[in-house]
């Protein structure tokens, strides 16, 4: 009650009544103005106090237009039309003019009237019946399971709880229950953040929790959501976050979530593989993968690719208008394709020269190796031995080069030697790319050590270029890993001793600066590309997600460059966009 | 004032002796014993208070024996306040010889008037003006006392506009000190007086003086005097705002606004909003809370200490609005505690006066009328139904031989007029007994299954609901203005035949019931249009033939559940109507709406049968009395009223809740009432004894409904935050055994024991529950609209 003192009620200015008296042909005087004006506050207030009963009295918790409506009339006042409508109203400003209004879009008459889908009335209104409760003990299945799990919980988690189920479903007491909003991105989105922001409390333990978490997640990467249909709904960010997310739970839960993993994974490819599922989802399948990591990619996607690359091309191909729809889609879903495999062949290629280091290293190196594929990859940090991981990486490298044969399909450059076939068998368009990422293809042992050399010398000064001009993005990647803050530094180094770094003594600080050069040049590149990649109009939308990807760990660091290579190739395709993207593109090359 | 208590003693005894011939025996006892009361007690003050009580008792006798309203006692109303120019005596001294003269005056009794007059040293004319105006008061009676109110609406007029309601709105007893204060043409004159002398600035100063005071007395006597601290700031700020103190009224708000008790927290928004002489004249609330009195009560002692304090300060501002709006109901006894007085107050108006709730209520249940059916038939009957009927026959004796004693506190049979049984609602018992020998006795241990009836894509907007009492029809009044009744048994709806196919059917045969029906009708779920605008409340018939709809159209509208069509559209309300419900007898119903008045109904007149004036907000719900007798209605002010469909009095005034009052249930044996309110709070309430018995706190949000099991072991709750909770009603009742104390003095005691009477929280999946029933053998059904 003590801030009663400072609480005002909101207040019609005496220039708004003038204005609107002159609005009206009538010319007003100052004081006839302010007398006005405070009446028309009490007025407003006395109509919105009786309103509330109305509101109260149809047993709703949210005051509608209607209800005020009524409190007008039966204080003698004429209604408000047009103001009736069910969904929120935008308020707009205009800075220029001091003005605030409602928007008000034009309806285009003619059109709805000649529409041919004329949608069917809501449903009917009826009453269903359903036991709730027998013998005063619950019905598990429809509301049992959360709230008697809730029940168990202390006063301040549930008091957290509360809040968070308020916060994301309004009334919903059904955490999990996603399905039920699938139309509405909005709520998905809130939804995402609030399992993020779930993941992250360290204080909570999610504990059996976390399974239908991931699950949720799960849904909202695979499923064609029912709001997929309009292009116009951002689905793709929200399965890009749900990756992301899915790839963070991995990350930080892992211990809690190994045994999903498997299934994880089962069920991604199962939408991968399975032609009927809509472009959306096999989008999220691909980028679900990529967010658990090369491991997964090279497990799932890279068998599959073969036949699915078929179907897509197929796809692409199709000019016709009608198409376009679906050829927007699939260029997604190449771009999500081209990103996960480039990635895949990065890390194999980073993992193989660690192994080659390894190998000259003996020991330490294939500990090296484990922390690496560690770091990438965490979701399959449970399940394999660490030490056989590195073995296992060359193994499936190899694996690579026999199925080079499927990329060959589509990519017309074809090498015939392991690495730097991979390398350059991107092709003349994707040596663009890697030359802003990092140079990978130094550290394949195949190439001469000049080479990389070379490759990374101008990485050097791009990062310290960076460094000075895009601070914030920086020192959040530093806040998080004390370990990443000395390997700019030593950046350059190691081409120059090469010898040494490879020695058991530096190997420690070769997996860092190899991770760092992606992280480190990426970020400006990214944050300023995945802020321009949408239409324009969802830019606001992205601005949360390219900050989560400043301030996370490593894994999500990567991903970042990928969206980055991910332009150009759809820009390959479709040539208005390219020419776009390129023009960005050539604002991010100095960096 | 000491040297004086001898002689008032005296006289107070003289006058007994005089009046003795006068007054019933009974009555002589009473006086008899009140003046061995005073006897045992030196204090003037206590003395004079004490007096006039039976004073005002004695003309209410009178009164009743001239076969007048009793309510009215004028002259003690008109005596009493009619002190302050004589400063000779204390003021209260002088006010009870006042009284005593009067009275004396008024059964021309002129020698022991003049002898009186004599002993204490009264100037003769001291008394004349006075005297000559309240014997016109007093022998006019109830008629005077409208009189009189006329002529002082009009002094009240030049300082609350159209206040002339205000006789109507506050029948003040004005037994005491500071009753009845505005009667007096000399007061009028003070009152001028005062809003002239009235320094704007000194209101401040003035209230801090009294916050002084307050917070300096003992402990046990501050929260009670802390009371005082709400009216006396609003009233306080509407004397500024009326006065123009624009700036003053607003810092006067700033300043003190913090201090009142977070329940007011609502009312001193609008409050707050209110800034302007102007503003005061549309807004019947305010108008309400300035003409009716706020209640109090406080012990003799603190009251003491206020009033000695106000004196001494020559704190007449504030002495003034105490006497002119508040209304102190002292009592004698210890003072009351923070948690007593918190539970009962909180309402518009304050706490209830105790007499308010001293009329005998008729709470017990009407005899069940005896059904004269062969058993054989009955038996024969459940044959038909399930072929294994033979042992239910004995329990269903020992159903029927319960009703057959007469309770003591029931109403006479035939107290109103109740309509007579037709052979369909004797079918309807018959099936009634039946039930009720399969009913499941329910417990703490028993709780009942719930079933949830779900209303889907309702996107009018559902605002009310009823079942049937059978459980067979429910019905949906909806925020489009229609009314939507489906069956909830596989049994479907049908309309009666057209006029034309009737005449067609056999009327001598024996299905004619069944052959009226057209079969072509027949659908689950039938819409009823009518209304213009929301339908807040919805009532079936007993008989299942009629449905009753209110709505903010300002009618309520009967339907017939035979041909689905309106049958009447009674009209009187010219507000919103925002509950009504059929008795459970049929034929009568009440409503009750934003127009502050609740109507009886019956449905066979066009008008209503009788009016029930007196809340000071909107009413919100009604409920009838399990013996048709009684009607419940639960208001805006905060308060729940009880009144008499005989004498369509108001015999019961409960305070207590802190929101508006959103539902009400009777316990099924009519002897305790639970309320819900907005503040999430269930209030149980023991209709005998007038008295708040229980609270049951849980919910967070408005209770939208509220329901005894059948047997009334088990209260339900359903509310807006989206759960059904189940207290044991049993043991809140039992609990409680109220003592002849607490019963007297209406101070209850309440221990929190909420969490131990919470049975049982269900939860529902966004749906809030805006109905509750329990079906003839204990399942309970709740309904309410998803919300996704």
């Amino acid at each position: 009650m003590a801030d009663r003192e400072e609480r005002r009620f909101a207040e019609v200015s005496r220039e708004s009544v003038r204005l609107m008296a002159e609005g009206a042909g009538v010319e007003l005087g100052d004081d006839v103005a302010a007398l006005l004006a405070e009446d028309v506050c009490y007025r407003l207030r006395e109509a919105t106090q009786s309103s509330s009963q109305f509101m109260r009295h149809a047993k709703r918790r949210k005051l509608t237009v209607e209800d005020f409506n009524r409190a007008l009339r039966w204080s003698n006042v004429e209604a408000i039309c047009g103001y009736g409508a069910q969904d929120a109203l935008p308020f707009r400003s205009v800075k220029e003019g001091e003005l605030f209004f409602v928007e008000d879009r034009d309806v285009n008459l003619v059109e709805l009237a000649l529409a041919t889908n004329i949608p069917k009335g809501c449903a009917e209104t009826m009453v269903r019946v359903n036991v709730s409760y027998l013998d005063g003990k619950g019905n598990l299945e429809p509301q049992g399971t959360v709230p008697t799990a809730v029940q168990s919980l202390s006063d301040d988690l549930l008091k957290y709880y509360q809040q968070i189920t308020r916060a994301i479903l309004g009334e919903d007491p059904h955490l999990m229950k996603v399905k039920s909003v699938s139309h509405d991105l909005e709520q998905l989105n809130r939804l995402m953040h609030m399992v993020k922001s779930l993941v992250q409390n360290p204080y909570l333990y999610l504990g059996s929790y976390v399974r239908s978490l991931v699950s949720s997640v799960m849904y909202c990467i695979l499923e064609p959501l029912a709001a997929s249909i309009n292009p116009l709904n951002d689905h793709w960010t929200l399965r890009d976050y749900a990756a992301l997310l899915l790839s963070h739970i991995f990350w930080t839960h892992g211990d809690l979530v190994s045994g999903l993993y498997h299934q994880i994974l089962l069920s991604l490819q199962k939408v991968l593989s399975d032609p009927v599922r809509p472009l959306c989802s096999h989008y999220g399948a691909v980028v679900g993968l990529h967010a658990l990591g090369w491991k997964a990619v090279e497990r799932v996607l890279f068998p599959h690719l073969p036949a699915y690359w078929a179907n897509l091309q197929a796809v692409l191909d199709d000019y016709s208008v009608s198409n376009a729809q679906v050829k927007a889609d699939g260029h997604k879903v190449y771009g999500a394709i081209l990103v996960a495999v480039e990635r895949l062949l990065k890390m194999k290629a980073l993992s193989l020269s660690q192994s080659a280091e390894g190998q000259s290293g003996a020991h330490p190196g294939s500990v090296v190796g484990a922390v690496s594929y560690r770091v990438n990859s965490p979701g399959l940090s449970p399940p394999p031995e660490p030490l056989s991981e590195a073995a296992l990486g060359i193994a499936s490298h190899l694996q690579v080069g026999g199925a080079g044969c499927h990329w060959e399909e589509w990519t017309p450059v074809p090498l015939p030697a392991m690495y730097c076939e991979l390398y350059s068998f991107f092709g003349d368009s994707l040596a663009v790319r890697f030359s802003t990422g990092t140079g990978f293809g130094t550290h394949s042992p195949c190439t001469p050590s000049q080479l990389g050399d070379s490759r990374k010398e101008p990485p050097g000064p791009a990062s310290n270029l960076d460094t000075t001009r895009k601070m914030p993005q920086l020192t959040a990647n530093l806040n998080i890993s004390p370990r990443q803050d000395g390997s700019p530094r030593t950046d350059p180094p190691p081409p120059t001793t090469r010898g040494a770094p490879r020695s058991a003594g530096l190997s420690r600080e070769v997996f860092p600066k190899a991770r760092f050069t992606s992280p480190q040049t990426t970020p400006p590149a990214f944050s300023f590309l995945i802020g321009g990649r949408q239409m324009g109009q969802r830019c606001q939308g992205r601005r949360p997600f390219q900050t989560m990807f400043a301030t996370t760990p490593p894994v999500s660091a990567i991903p970042p460059r990928t969206y980055a290579h991910k332009l150009p190739v759809i820009g390959r395709v479709g040539k208005p966009v390219r020419r776009w993207t390129c023009s960005h593109y050539s604002l991010h090359l100095p960096l | 004032m000491i040297a004086l208590t001898g002689k008032n003693q005296s006289y107070v005894l003289v006058l007994y002796g005089l009046c003795f011939p006068l007054i019933h025996v009974a009555h002589a006892q009473f006086i008899l014993k009140m003046a061995a009361v005073q006897g045992g007690m030196g204090d003037a003050d206590i003395k004079t208070d004490i007096k006039t009580e039976p004073s005002a008792d004695g003309f209410g006798n009178n009164n009743a024996n001239d076969g007048r309203v009793l309510s009215a006692s004028p002259g003690s109303s008109s005596s009493t306040g009619s002190n302050k120019q004589t400063a000779a005596v204390t003021p209260e001294d002088q006010q009870t010889l006042l009284a005593v003269l009067q009275f004396l005056k008024k059964n021309k009794l002129s020698e022991s008037v003049e002898i009186l007059r004599r002993e204490a040293g009264l100037p003769e004319n001291s008394l004349d003006p006075k005297a000559n105006e309240s014997a016109g008061a007093g022998s006019g009676g109830a008629a005077g006392i409208v009189d009189l109110e006329g002529g002082d609406a009009s002094s009240l007029l030049s300082r609350v506009t159209g206040s002339s309601s205000a006789g109507a709105q506050a029948p003040t007893k004005g037994t005491f000190i500071c009753g009845g204060k505005k009667d007096q043409p000399d007061v009028s004159v003070v009152l001028s007086a005062y809003s002239q002398q009235g320094d704007p600035t000194l209101y401040k100063v003035y209230y801090r003086d009294l916050k002084k005071f307050i917070e300096t007395v003992l402990d046990c006597h501050r929260a009670e005097l802390s009371q005082v601290f709400y009216p006396l700031f609003v009233h306080m700020y509407l004397e500024l705002v009326y006065n123009n103190h624009e700036s003053e009224a607003k810092a006067f708000f700033e300043k003190f606004s913090g201090d009142q008790e977070c329940y007011y927290e609502e009312d001193l928004r609008i409050l707050s909003g209110l800034t302007k002489k102007e503003h005061m004249r549309g807004n019947e609330t305010l108008l309400d809370f300035r003409t009716s009195k706020f209640v109090l009560r406080i012990s003799r002692d603190s009251y003491q200490l206020l009033k000695r304090h106000l004196q001494e300060r020559q704190n007449n501002q504030i002495w003034n609005i105490i006497q002119e709006h508040l209304y102190i109901d002292i009592f004698d006894g210890m003072p009351r505690s923070k948690s007593q007085i918190d539970a009962m107050s909180g309402s518009l108006a304050g706490e209830a006066k105790r007499e308010a709730n001293k009329t005998k209520v008729y709470y017990g249940l009407l005899k069940e009328p005896e059904i004269e059916l062969p058993l054989d038939d009955e038996d024969e009957e459940a044959e038909n139904e399930e072929g294994k009927p033979k042992k239910k026959k004995p329990k269903k004796d020992s159903v029927g031989s319960k009703s057959k004693k007469q309770d003591p506190n029931a109403p006479s049979q035939n107290r109103i007029p109740l309509p007579e049984l037709k052979d369909s609602d004797k079918l309807d018992k018959i099936m009634y007994m039946k039930e009720a020998t399969k009913r499941i006795r329910l417990g703490p241990d028993n709780l009942p299954s719930v079933c949830f009836y779900t209303f889907l894509n309702a996107y009018q907007g559902l605002t009310a609901v009823d079942l049937t009492d059978d459980s067979s029809l429910i019905a949906g009044g909806f925020a489009d203005s229609t009314v939507r009744v489906w069956s909830v048994t596989p049994k479907k709806l049908r309309k009666v035949k057209s006029a034309a196919d009737l005449n067609l059917i056999d009327k001598e045969s024996d299905d004619v019931l069944e052959r009226i029906m057209d079969e072509k009708t027949a659908s689950e779920s039938k819409i009823m249009y009518g209304h213009s605008g929301p339908v807040y409340g919805i009532s079936f018939s007993p008989d299942r033939n009629y449905l009753l709809s209110s709505s903010e159209d300002g009618t309520v509208r009967l339907w017939s559940l035979l041909t689905f069509t309106c049958l009447v559209a009674y009209k009187g309300h010219n507000y919103p109507v925002w509950d009504t419900q059929f008795s459970p007898y049929g034929y009568y119903f009440v409503s009750g709406g934003h127009d502050r008045v609740a109507r009886l109904w019956a449905t066979d007149h066009y008008q209503p049968l009788r009016i029930f004036s007196g809340h000071l907000a909107d009413i919100t719900c009604t409920r009838f009395h399990p013996n048709s007798n009684y009607v419940a209605t639960g208001s805006s002010d905060r308060t729940i009223r009880l009144w008499d469909v005989l004498s369509g009095n108001c015999v019961r005034i409960f305070t207590g809740h802190k929101g508006p009052i959103h539902s009400l249930a009777f316990s099924p044996n009519g002897k305790f009432l639970a309320s819900g309110a907005t503040d999430g709070r269930v209030l149980l309430w023991d209709i005998g004894h007038g008295l708040m018995v229980g609270e049951l706190k849980g919910h967070t949000d408005t209770i939208y409904s509220l329901r005894f099991s059948r047997d009334g072991e088990i209260l339900a709750s359903g509310s807006m935050d989206n759960t059904v909770r189940l207290w044991d009603a049993m043991k809140a009742f039992d609990d409680l055994e109220t003592d002849d104390f607490t019963a007297a003095t209406g101070h209850i005691h309440l221990q929190d024991n909420s969490q131990e009477l919470l049975l049982g929280t269900y939860t529902t999946k966004s749906t809030p529950v805006i109905h509750l029933h329990f079906t003839r053998r204990n399942l309970l059904l709740a309904a309410g609209a998803f919300n996704p």
